[in-house]
């Protein structure tokens, strides 16, 4: 067995970063404060120092030239790693994503192919300013051509961003920022890759299944396990991969349960539970003995901090949405 | 040749013929060849231009950007590359593609609405044409920058009209681009009108060339319909991306001030915004008799090779027309290809679905034929 390090989610991200600079000199770090800095959220410390301001790069502030200059430098099969500081301001580079990023293989025929991975913190309930809380997934998933990866644990975080920064296609990196520093885990030294497009059971169960990802995976474990002290037994499942879905994981889980909730602190219209569910409805129709609940946050603009509590799926509403699917009798 | 074109005023637009041909700065230093080659793409430009029209007209091909006016720009800047520098065009810049050997029927194509005309052959390097305006003017940076991080001298050109120097992509590149010092070369075509929005009311800035100022590089105005003026200013900006001197940065932004003879696209009429005495008063500056009068009197050219270049450019397009036309209907697999380096199991089944409806009711149904 390989030696491991006890790492937070947002070393592994560090770590993961450090190995790909390390194993392909055609891998390049850039954004705000990346550099000297070493991130906001610490995320890229060190990494100047050790591969240089060539490959950890200080950019001026402008997103759209963020996004923009790694899809040029993607296209002449460099293997750009943009940051952007928040999610919540991906939108100034939003017509470089979708109209570039996304279909630059597509529009040139497979001519040039885009090897990037644009990362960015995403997420609400460290009590940020405006703007700095915004869960925005679906955008990305409903563009073809994207790949979106959201990881939930550390181990996870390394080798999915070992993976999408290795894919062809470019793929938008969400790193749940709530759980930056939430717990520890042993993460491998050397370096591995987590496919994308693959989930993980979180726990086995046999009354209902539950689809989540991202911060929201941790408070429906623990919703969870009070559930099951009423004798509701919850099947976990850990999307890490929001497109491509893994349809198959999904379909199997709600096979054996019949019963499902999904879980996003995203806003609900056009979120990636109506996807899920209609995944359900599509293939597994007469499985299902209950409305598929959807535990999700409400559609309205993100609340300033005061009422963030209220805003995302807490346990406690958790346990109740579960709970709902699992006692519903028609 | 770098001191004379950029020590001067931005109002000040580098010259080297003037609308009657005449001699008025120095003869940037071409051979015969180069000279006539610098004709005939012209010459090949617009006459593509007349018969792509003329293909939208007749509902053989759709709509159509025409450059008409701007082979002056297009071709003698792209003329001045070198093998391995790339162009990063928008969506007008034919010619300019033709000139780093893109053939012409993967333009007929693309307008014809085939994918396949979006992809330029794996040895022509030029980007593909972006639509969204502005939006290129990033990927220009990233690519030279790529270039300077892998020691490579590859030079990126990258082109777009007055109204993209309105665009925050514009400004955020060009920051970029000065701040990296990246080997990029911004040409602007300004052709007075952005559809109907008059030069004058992109920016209050006296010229674009001016812009440059901002971003710590040099700005330079040209005539954009003076071939030989636009071949030798990027071929100065050029060298000096590549080999900059200790002190000037890397790019250049030049502004080639030229005039589209004709509409925006075919679905626009410019009667509506603009005075046919405007349009009479620029075609006198037209770049081909312009240089044709001066190769003439240099006696590079006369009547047999005009004939010569005029056949042969005939001929080659009407070959690309051909070509464009016997191209069949791509498959509807084409939808799904490329999407992806590999097709994920969901774009799989959707293709299936499409598939086996189609197999049931039969292309028609799709097709309305």
């Amino acid at each position: 067995m390989s030696d491991t390090q006890n790492l937070t989610l947002v070393q592994a991200v560090r770590d993961g970063l450090h190995t790909e600079l390390r194993e392909d000199e055609d891998v390049v770090v850039m954004g705000q404060d990346v550099g000297r800095n070493g991130g906001v959220f610490r995320a890229t410390e060190g990494l100047y120092d050790e591969f240089g301001g060539d490959r950890v790069v200080d950019t001026p502030l402008a997103e759209s030239a963020i996004v923009g200059c790694a899809v040029g430098m993607a296209a002449m099969g460099m293997r750009p790693v943009p940051e952007i500081q928040f999610s919540g301001f991906m939108y100034p580079g939003y017509d470089q994503i979708v109209s570039h990023m996304a279909r630059f293989r597509a529009r040139s025929r497979g001519r040039f192919s885009l090897p990037m991975t644009l990362r960015a913190p995403y997420g609400g309930g460290i009590r940020a300013p405006e703007h700095h809380s915004e869960s925005k997934e679906a955008f990305y998933a409903h563009e073809a051509g994207l790949k979106v990866v959201i990881p939930s644990t550390p181990r996870d975080t390394k080798g999915l961003l070992a993976a999408s920064i290795r894919d062809p296609d470019p793929v938008i990196f969400l790193e749940p920022k709530l759980i930056y520093r939430a717990f520890r885990e042993e993460v491998p030294e050397e370096p591995y890759t987590v496919p994308i497009g693959e989930a993980a059971t979180r726990r086995e169960g046999d009354d209902v299944a539950v689809f989540t990802y991202g911060a929201m995976t941790r408070p429906t474990l623990e919703a969870a396990e009070t559930l099951a002290e009423e004798g509701i037994e919850c099947e976990v499942l850990d999307l890490r991969t929001i497109s491509p879905l893994d349809r198959e994981a999904i379909v199997d889980a709600f096979e054996h349960t019949g019963r499902a909730a999904v879980v996003h602190e995203a806003p609900r219209t056009g979120g990636l539970a109506g996807e899920i569910t209609a995944i359900l409805q599509e293939e597994a129709l007469l499985y299902q003995e209950a409305p598929i609940e959807r535990i999700t946050g409400f559609d309205v603009p993100y609340p300033l901090y005061a009422l963030e509590d209220y805003y995302l799926p807490s346990a406690t509403r958790i346990e109740e949405g579960i709970r709902a699917a699992a006692e519903y009798e028609p | 040749m770098t001191e004379g074109v950029f020590d001067r005023a931005y109002d000040d637009p580098v010259r080297v013929l003037d609308e009657d041909g005449t001699v008025v700065g120095d003869v940037p230093d071409l051979g015969e060849e180069e000279l006539v080659g610098i004709y005939r793409d012209m010459r090949l430009a617009r006459h593509f231009d007349g018969r792509a029209v003329s293909l939208q007209r007749q509902g053989r091909m759709g709509t159509y950007p025409p450059l008409s006016g701007q082979e002056g720009a297009q071709v003698g800047s792209a003329a001045a590359l070198a093998g391995n520098d790339w162009i990063v065009p928008s969506y007008r810049e034919h010619g300019a593609a033709f000139v780093r050997g893109l053939p012409p029927e993967k333009t007929l194509l693309y307008w014809m609405g085939h994918g396949d005309g979006a992809r330029p052959p794996d040895d022509v390097n030029v980007f593909p044409i972006a639509v969204p305006i502005a939006s290129q003017v990033p990927h220009a940076v990233g690519g030279a920058w790529a270039s300077k991080l892998r020691g490579d001298d590859d030079v990126f050109v990258c082109y777009f009209g007055d109204g993209a120097t309105s665009e925050g992509d514009f400004h955020e590149g060009c920051n970029f681009a000065g701040v990296f010092d990246t080997p990029t070369v911004f040409f602007c075509n300004n052709n007075q009108w952005a559809i109907s929005v008059p030069r004058e009311r992109q920016t209050r800035s006296a010229t674009l060339a001016g812009k440059a100022e901002a971003y710590g590089f040099d700005g330079v105005q040209v005539d954009g319909m003076d071939p030989l003026a636009t071949y030798k200013v990027t071929k100065a900006a050029v060298e000096k991306a590549r080999d900059p001197s200790e002190s000037r940065l890397r790019p250049t932004l030049i502004e080639a001030v030229q005039y589209r003879f004709g509409a925006h696209t075919t679905a626009d009429d410019p009667t509506v915004y603009r005075d046919d005495d405007e349009v009479e008063r620029w075609r006198r500056k037209d770049p081909i008799p312009r240089l044709e009068r001066y190769l003439r009197s240099e006696g590079v050219l006369d009547d047999e090779r005009v004939d010569r270049i005029e056949a042969e450019v005939e001929t080659r397009v009407a070959d690309a027309i051909e070509a464009a036309e016997s191209v069949p209907r791509p498959d509807p697999r084409a939808l799904f290809e490329h999407a992806y380096a590999e097709l994920p199991p969901e774009l799989e089944a959707q293709y299936a679905e499409a598939e086996t409806l189609r197999e049931k009711a039969g292309d028609a149904a799709f097709l309305g034929e």
